[in-house]
């Protein structure tokens, strides 16, 4: 037990500052009332749904959880279900084969909610493009609010794409 | 010196991967096989092409790995011809790549009795008709049919208080997508049936529009965890096709890029053992250190995960002596930081609880299964292409394979702790010896129909890529082999006997790909 705690305390404290939002990562605007944005910008719950990366942006995703970002510092915590969901977090590009769970996903979210697109794939179906098998983008299958590029994006620009989306206009 | 297989006629290929090909008929197709099976050698991947535009129907291609190296059985099936003798028997890692041969090409494997293995889908799940393959070159790209409707035939289990849990496929965590069926009494795991494929989007026919060039960007995104290892192994079958042999110092640049891929991979996963086993402590620290690791890529090679720097002929970056000292520091630093961390995990009496007997694969279930990678290592399996057959750096650099026997989840745990300590003294030797001379020279062109292969050992297991070359510079035929494909099987069988709630965490020290798998 002394090795662990003397480990914890050696490293100390490593969270840095949480990047500010980017409205022009924003794809549509004046869905949730300002209302509803700050209570969700103070606790968020956000579900990942994988529609077909290539899993490159999920270990990116991984990232946002650990102490450098330490998205769970800012009030925002990933849930094991869609119905604890405010906000769907999205790679893809969205292959045939999940085109139907993410709509099943995105349905058991409540009102009101969230959906963000992470990856140059998610935003535009990426290297992989369209065909027999993928649909590309997200916003082809669920409506999208923000959209993060990167292949994969790094931590601070997924953080950021969370915090946009609860942004307030006013 | 070529395999002794009694009836072939094996043409041997160029490149930095001993290989040989050999045209075979149905009758060889078996012969051979069962030849080579008796002889140990594994079933590395298999795959299949359409080839009625050259006067055929399909080709089947065979991967095997033999002893002295790979052999590429090439067996080409008549115009009109629907099936092709079934290899499941010989090596039971072949009954989901046939089915993916059906799904794609639309041949069916069938066994010497005449009925088929296995006829359910495997990529296929409704998002194209039964009687379409879209890997047929008559078949365009952008073809879309509406989606019909997914039925899947798991096998039921039956008895007194059996019970079904379905998961998936989209999961609790930050996972990928894949359906997980499990029969249980109680909580102790009767049976577990895997049904992947939902990622299926379409690689192999959009590698068929690419120049070879440019598709090494797809083939670095089959699996975004193991982009250096599939690079790579794309940039060798094409180098090979196009006799160039990149010079040494792009090739000990690549290993380093390798190790660090490697180094990232199971510094991730041992904080999520860690976690899965109960200690939050584990993935805060495992994951800083990641993290750290990344920004030095980010900072050093210009990307955290090392996409695109791999690329034909050579790479894409070079480091300068100011580098290398931060390089060399890093890994004195990380080094540290993993003993202490490996000294707090064995002491921890919970952990150890949960990772001993947990999730155990017996050498004798990997070796019947075909399993490769640190999963096989971890299961007495000395299987590293590393060491073994050691292509150019590796055979100056001499890695120490790290093996345990035990198969449990602890030992996947004590592999890894061992490779990245061994990735780390590679790196420094690679550091320490780079030559002078240029990291990428311009290949030559590639004629058309020549084949190529890439095997390296990625972090998971060993890498294949196979590449045929068209007209005018373009791929005609990729397939990219995750070891996934081997290893997937296994999980089924290291669950078997455990509870439910141990399932993540013995799913977690096999790591697997999904993408790889799902193509």
């Amino acid at each position: 037990m002394h090795k662990l705690l003397r480990q914890i305390a050696r490293v100390g404290i490593s969270t840095e500052a949480a990047p500010l939002p980017d409205e022009a990562l924003r794809q549509i605007t004046g869905r949730l009332n300002d209302e509803v944005l700050r209570l969700l910008g103070r606790a968020l719950a956000i579900r990942h749904v994988d529609a077909g990366s290539c899993n490159g942006c999920e270990l990116e995703i991984h990232g946002i959880s650990n102490p450098y970002y330490n998205i769970e510092g800012l009030g925002i915590r990933f849930v094991a279900s869609p119905r604890h969901a405010d906000m769907l977090l999205v790679t893809g590009p969205v292959s045939r084969n999940m085109q139907e769970a993410l709509r099943r996903t995105y349905n058991a979210v409540p009102e009101p909610k969230l959906v963000v697109a992470v990856g140059d794939c998610g935003c535009t179906g990426g290297i992989f493009g369209e065909g027999y098998a993928s649909c590309g983008r997200i916003a082809k299958v669920i409506p999208v609010d923000v959209a993060v590029p990167g292949c994969p994006p790094p931590p601070a620009a997924i953080v950021q794409g969370i915090l946009t989306a609860v942004q307030r206009k006013s | 010196m070529a395999p002794a297989i009694p009836g072939l006629q094996l043409t041997p290929l160029p490149g930095a991967a001993p290989a040989w090909r050999a045209e075979v008929d149905a009758q060889g197709w078996r012969g051979a096989t069962e030849a080579a099976a008796a002889a140990g050698a594994r079933l590395g991947a298999l795959w299949a092409s359409d080839e009625r535009q050259l006067g055929g129907g399909s080709r089947v291609r065979a991967l095997l790995v033999c002893y002295e190296g790979l052999v590429c059985l090439e067996l080409l099936l008549p115009e009109g011809a629907t099936t092709f003798p079934d290899l499941s028997d010989l090596f039971s890692c072949a009954a989901r790549m046939q089915r993916a041969i059906y799904d794609l090409v639309g041949v069916r494997a069938v066994a010497a009795g005449g009925q088929p293995a296995d006829e359910r889908g495997w990529l296929r799940h409704a998002a194209w008709p039964a009687d379409v393959f879209p890997l047929r070159r008559d078949i365009a790209m952008a073809t879309v049919w509406p989606a019909g409707e997914d039925r899947y035939a798991f096998v039921p289990v039956e008895g007194d208080g059996v019970h079904e849990i379905p998961v998936g496929p989209v999961h609790a965590g930050t996972i990928e997508p894949g359906h997980f069926r499990f029969s249980v009494v109680g909580e102790r795991v009767l049976r577990l049936e895997e049904r992947l494929g939902y990622k299926h989007k379409g690689i192999e026919k959009r590698f068929e529009e690419m120049g070879l060039e440019e598709a090494i960007r797809l083939a670095g995104r089959v699996s975004g965890d193991s982009t250096v290892a599939y690079a790579w192994a794309y940039a060798m079958a094409l180098e090979s096709m196009a006799g160039a042999v990149p010079s040494e110092r792009a090739l000990l640049l690549r290993a380093l890029l390798l190790e660090r891929e490697r180094i990232a991979n199971h510094l991730g996963d041992l904080g999520y053992l860690g976690n899965d086993g109960g200690l939050a402590f584990g993935l805060a620290q495992f994951s800083r250190l990641k993290e750290d690791l990344l920004r030095t890529n980010a900072r050093v090679f210009g990307h955290r995960y090392l996409m695109d720097r791999v690329v034909p002929g050579g790479v894409a970056i070079d480091v300068d002596t100011a580098a290398t000292a931060v390089l060399l520091e890093e890994a004195d630093r990380l080094e540290r930081d993993i003993r202490r961390l490996r000294a707090i995990y064995d002491d921890h009496a919970g952990l150890q609880d949960r990772f001993v007997a947990c999730g155990k694969l017996t050498a004798e279930t990997a070796a019947l299964l075909g399993v490769v990678g640190l999963a096989a290592r971890a299961s007495g399996l000395a299987l590293d292409a590393r060491v073994y057959p050691a292509h150019a750096p590796y055979d100056a650099l001499e890695p120490r394979m790290c093996t345990r026997r035990h198969g449990d989840v602890a030992a996947r745990v004590n592999v890894r702790f061992e490779e990245a300590l061994e990735s780390l003294r590679l790196e420094r030797r690679i550091l320490r010896r780079l030559p002078l001379g240029d990291c990428r020279a311009p290949l030559p062109t590639v004629a058309a129909g020549s084949l190529g292969f890439g095997w390296i050992e990625g972090w998971r297991g060993e890498v294949f890529v196979a590449l045929e070359a068209g007209a005018g510079g373009t791929v005609r035929r990729c397939h990219p082999h995750d070891p996934s494909w081997q290893n997937w099987p296994a999980l089924e069988h290291a669950i078997l006997g455990n509870i439910v709630p141990d399932f993540p965490l013995i799913n977690k020290s096999f790591n697997l790909s999904y993408a790889g798998q799902d193509l």
